[in-house]
């Protein structure tokens, strides 16, 4: 049975929820790039992108060359396996329902009956006949 | 983690996906919320979706069926009540309706904890590796999954 990383994963979704590093993520999908080529078409300075950089080196999303002058900037996709980025959004998306049901049940008379009283519910028994004409 | 967290464990040799939840709350409550329709209308799909019940007959053999709505978006979910045991177990089959032709059973187990608390198990078979796939990948809900819809664009450009 497979099970989430929380702690990994919640630093690789941090990472991504800036519009900049998404974006610097997906031109880095072609090639691996330098900082300069990297921030050449953003409106803001080489530092702030390296500042990005180092959230994306942090979450282990890319990694940095060594070649002293332009330490390429590569993409790791052996750290960003999909399946267990789908398994984490599915378990958040589980966590979020069961806290509306926390929610509810804080609100609820303790002493309820686990069945409702018996009644059918049946809406729209005949579709077509809905709308007459 | 702590234990009240969800946890959620794929099966590698089935294609099934399984849920634990811890709630403070007893059995008879948990089951109540997954019973009653005007109370399972109000947790169980997100804010920007209105579910509205339009056939529910909770017992061992009945039908259900309910629709999430979001603008001039409509998803239908239905299925059959294959086994309720009240405060215990429920077993259902639930399909969408934008893909009649796929169905996962359900399996809802709940256990009494100590100091009046209960353990939800929920174990979903999908009826292939494929559907379980594309089940754990949909992030649950349907449509656009808020906060994750720039995420998902990204993701499904990456390699």
């Amino acid at each position: 049975m497979a099970a989430a990383e929380k702690d990994d994963l919640s630093n690789i979704f941090a990472a991504l929820a800036d519009p900049t590093r998404r974006d610097i993520v997906m031109r880095l999908c072609d090639r691996d790039a330098t900082v300069t080529e990297l921030a050449e078409p953003y409106d803001v300075s080489v530092q702030a992108i390296s500042k990005h950089l180092k959230v994306l080196e942090n979450a282990g999303i890319v990694t940095r060359g060594k070649e002293a002058q332009t330490r390429p900037v590569h993409l790791d996709t052996k750290v960003f396996d999909m399946m267990t980025l789908w398994i984490e959004r599915y378990r958040r998306a589980a966590e979020a329902r069961f806290q509306r049901l926390d929610a509810l049940l804080a609100q609820m008379d303790d002493h309820v009956s686990p069945m409702p009283p018996p009644k059918l519910v049946r809406t729209n028994p005949n579709p077509d006949e809905d709308h007459n004409e | 983690m702590s234990s009240r967290e969800t946890k959620i464990e794929v099966d590698d040799k089935l294609p099934a996906v399984r849920m634990i939840r811890e709630f403070d709350a007893p059995p008879s409550k948990v089951f109540r919320a997954y019973t009653d329709p005007e109370l399972f209308a109000q947790w169980v799909g997100p804010h920007y979706l209105t579910t509205r019940i339009d056939i529910w007959d909770c017992r061992t053999g009945g039908e259900y069926r309910y629709v999430s709505s979001h603008a001039d978006e409509e998803y239908g979910f239905r299925g059959t009540f294959h086994e309720v045991r009240p405060a215990e177990l429920i077993v259902q089959t639930f399909s969408f309706e934008g893909y009649p032709d796929g169905v996962t059973l359900e399996r809802m187990v709940l256990e009494e904890l100590p100091g009046g608390r209960t353990r939800l198990t929920g174990t979903a078979l999908c009826d292939s590796f494929e559907s379980r796939d594309g089940l754990v990948q949909s992030g649950m809900e349907v449509g656009v999954n808020e906060g994750y819809e720039k995420l998902d664009t990204l993701l499904g450009t990456l390699p």
